[in-house]
């Protein structure tokens, strides 16, 4: 077994740190971002306004939110395809609570908490049971939905308490979306999980090989439930932010949310056999998503071209970053 | 028979290197019609590498074969087949979903005018073919409903259907029952009579008599000879397979009264190990030695918590203690050092660091406030680490599967040293790794044992590398200990003959 000990990119002697940068996940997507505002930029002066950038990121909140528990789960090597159903689930918990005069705080925490359950079951039959990943969360998709739509006998519930409005809607300094901050600092409290404590280096072990995290005592079993309670939790965080921007909670919302969180976490890179990824790339390919959506709404392009388009730029993201890393391989 | 016919098939001079190391050297080998010809040899002696050459599974870096005389050259396994040459391996490669008749003529199915498959046929010739090798079982079956032997004899079957006229065998009796192996014993001596070839690999010398007509013993990657069965004696044939003098090492002695740190009474694990006793004292390197499936990974694996055993106790330290799983090993100092590093003790994707503090990390040590992982004392770690068991990477940050396997085996290494195991079992720590490194982990065992007071448990099939190693060496044979040698009663011969069973 003759190998290079390390093998350097082909660039790292020509460019040093520049290239190191570059191979960063999340900062050469920035760019690919960035590219993207300025073409959309070049063809519609609407579009690189302040308000516009701010927009793309209350747009792009909810599948953020969502793509950052995503993340973990995609790490640890599983697949959470039931975001779109808990997400309906908790926003009706809510709602339910709110009627029932839990009050404000007590209304979210019935619904963070229900969407941390569901998360939990998910884990449950995972790690316990040694289910595929797929098809437990595949199951719990129709399962959290018919929840969803039993809790209110399938329609809205509109008119929540006073003061909710303010995640969804409010602004900061009446500039800054709270949903883009509400983003922001669970982008930074995941990155910190995943970079500082126990529970992060484990969900990378386990995503990169599950036996030798066992044999190393990693708890593995309890491990992944705390996973997918985190996706949970985070699918329940974005569905307050929605369910506060419509003012009322949908029981069929949420639709096709799975693929568009999952497709979020595949732009930033991760990679679908769990260990390998970077949380602010997840942010990024979330972003990217919204951006081409927006853009395309702001030069009047039917909707029905914006799923086409997000479809197609998700099999180029990955196509691109297959062919970064080949390069960095060889 | 009076005229001195061609060989029916002919190697010479056949090298093979992989990544730099060569496996074969100038290899010489041949087969006569009608004949049985043995390959005997240790683990990595090269002898499944000559044969995947000959079915064309690998290709031969220089050297000729030759079918009845005629020059050949293969460059994919069809074209092997399409000469007449099929391998009956240890792990059958069938569609086992599929019925016995569809795996006997895949990829040549009897069709009807209308091109659909004509199983009225099928199932006729699927019948005469398994009447040919004398299997009585129902060609509607599907594949996975058969028992070992019977699946073998389909295997030999279809290997009859395609013309087969050299057929190679991989260990064929290693899962038998003593009933199926008389079966194939039988079916060998009609094939050749039919004038078949049989090439047959084997680990087991007492079969030798039973079936070869000429054996020869292949020695890291040379064949050291060829013998009639009339010229062989087992005894000789083992000298032959271990061969070389050992280098002198001195690897010390552990102090005589150390205190005991591990002991394993009545360890039984069904199908797989019964009554296994031992102790391990402090300073003290025992190899549990044996051939491929003795049950060593697997006792191993028991008393790390990774298949917990049926019955028996592990004690550490005099105290008994209960594991039953691999964290528990890990609370009692024991570390696992597997066999495949790749499937069971590295995270390829993950950084040289991340992967030599995973255990640390998981037993809860040396976290911040309790709870965050204190990257300042990681890298300390590993760098020392990395530097005392000279880990050659471009930083630390490397991801392992970058790594050469010499390096990785390192990198596993100090995980479990900066776990602070303080017994360590190695399950074959040097397989796949070049000589220097090779080197250079056995004097961190030797070390781990008698500078810092570890105890090892090594498991290797490489009997040199035991014999330089250990102070004592148990012999594992079909899931029980059959034999313990002290360090001067010790040589390859008579651990040989405890595995295979001769004395």
């Amino acid at each position: 077994m003759q190998q290079s000990d390390a093998r350097p990119s082909r660039f790292a002697a020509l460019t040093g740190p520049l290239s190191t940068l570059l191979s960063n996940q999340a900062v050469s997507l920035f760019f690919i971002l960035l590219l993207l505002w300025l073409v959309l930029g070049a063809m519609s002066p609407v579009f690189f306004t302040v308000n516009n950038i701010l927009q793309i990121t209350l747009q792009g909140a909810v599948v953020a939110l969502v793509a950052a528990g995503m993340t973990f789960v995609i790490l640890s090597g599983g697949i959470d395809l039931s975001v779109g159903s808990i997400f309906a689930f908790s926003a009706m918990v809510t709602g339910i609570a709110m009627q029932s005069e839990f009050g404000l705080f007590g209304s979210i925490a019935a619904g963070l908490l229900a969407g941390t359950a569901v998360g939990f079951l998910n884990g449950f039959g995972v790690a316990r049971l040694g289910l595929p990943a797929f098809i437990v969360t595949l199951g719990m998709m129709s399962i959290a939905r018919g929840g969803a739509l039993l809790l209110n006998n399938g329609t809205p519930i509109f008119g929540l308490v006073d003061g909710f409005n303010i995640i969804g809607q409010g602004r900061i300094a009446d500039v800054i979306p709270v949903p883009t901050i509400i983003v922001l600092v669970v982008y930074l409290i995941c990155w910190f999980v995943l970079r500082y404590t126990p529970f992060g280096r484990f969900t990378y072990a386990i995503g990169s090989n599950p036996e030798a995290a066992r044999l190393a005592g990693v708890r593995v079993s309890l491990q992944v439930i705390g996973i997918y309670m985190l996706s949970g939790l985070l699918t329940a965080v974005a569905a307050m932010v929605e369910a506060s921007r419509l003012n009322s909670t949908q029981p069929a919302g949420g639709d096709g949310l799975e693929l568009n969180a999952i497709g979020a976490v595949v732009i930033g890179g991760t990679s679908l056999f769990g260990g390998e990824g970077s949380i602010f790339a997840s942010l990024i390919g979330a972003l990217i998503i919204a951006t081409i959506r927006n853009g395309l709404t702001i030069l009047g392009i039917s909707a029905f071209w914006q799923n086409v388009a997000t479809g197609a730029i998700i099999i180029l993201a990955v196509y691109l970053d297959r062919l970064r890393r080949n390069r960095q391989g060889s | 028979m009076s005229e001195p016919k061609p060989y029916l098939l002919e190697m010479r001079d056949i090298c093979k290197s992989f990544f730099g190391v060569q496996v074969l050297h100038n290899m010489h080998f041949d087969l006569r019609a009608g004949e049985v010809h043995v390959l005997v040899g240790e683990n990595g002696a090269g002898k499944s590498t000559l044969m995947k050459i000959l079915s064309a599974a690998y290709q031969a870096d220089s050297g000729h074969i030759f079918i009845d005389g005629q020059a050949v050259q293969f460059h994919h396994p069809a074209q092997a087949r399409a000469a007449g040459i099929s391998t009956i391996y240890q792990h059958f490669s069938q569609a086992t979903h599929l019925s016995i008749a569809e795996n006997l003529f895949l990829g040549n199915l009897p069709r009807n005018p209308l091109g659909m498959i004509d199983y009225r046929r099928l199932y006729q010739l699927a019948r005469a073919a398994l009447e040919a090798v004398g299997a009585t079982v129902d060609p509607r079956l599907p594949v996975r409903r058969l028992g070992i032997g019977d699946r073998q004899l389909v295997e030999i079957a279809a290997a009859l259907t395609r013309n087969a006229r050299i057929i190679i065998m991989d260990e064929p009796t290693a899962a038998l029952t003593d009933r199926e192996v008389d079966r194939l014993f039988a079916l060998v001596h009609q094939l050749k009579a039919q004038g078949v070839g049989i090439i047959y690999i084997s680990h087991r010398l007492e079969e030798l008599h039973h079936i070869a007509d000429r054996v020869t013993v292949l020695r890291d990657g040379r064949s050291i000879g060829t013998q009639t069965i009339a010229e062989v004696e087992i005894d000789n044939l083992v000298r032959m397979m271990i061969g070389r003098d050992l280098q002198a090492f001195d690897a010390g002695a552990p102090e005589p009264d150390a205190f005991e740190v591990l002991r394993i009474e009545g360890f039984t694990r069904a199908g797989k190990y019964e009554d296994i006793n031992f102790t391990l004292r402090r300073g003290e390197i025992v190899a549990l030695t044996g051939l491929m499936g003795a049950g060593r990974t697997e006792v191993a694996e028991g008393i790390f918590g990774v298949t917990p055993p049926d019955s028996g106790a592990i004690y550490v330290r005099g105290q008994r203690v209960q594991i039953n799983q691999p964290g528990d090993a890990l609370r009692h100092d024991i570390g696992f050092l597997t066999e495949d590093r790749a499937a069971t003790g590295l995270g390829m994707a993950l950084n040289i660091r991340e992967n030599m503090t995973l255990p640390y990390w998981a037993q809860g040590r040396d976290y911040i406030y309790g709870l965050l992982l204190n990257h300042r004392r990681e890298r300390q770690l590993t760098d020392d680490y990395a530097r005392s068991l000279n880990v050659r990477a471009r930083n630390l940050s490397t991801a392992v599967k970058y790594l050469s396997g010499g390096n990785q085996q390192k990198v596993v290494l100090a995980k479990w040293l900066l776990a602070r195991s303080s017994i360590l079992i190695a399950d074959e720590p040097t397989l796949g790794i070049d000589i220097g490194a090779k080197e250079e982990v056995h004097r961190l065992l030797i070390d781990f044992a008698r500078q810092q007071g570890g105890a090892v448990l090594l498991i290797s099939s490489d009997l040199p590398e035991a014999l330089k190693l250990s102070d004592r060496i148990l012999v594992m044979a079909h899931g029980r200990l059959v034999g313990e040698l002290s360090r001067a009663e010790a040589t390859e011969k008579r651990i040989m003959a405890f595995a295979f069973q001769v004395e």
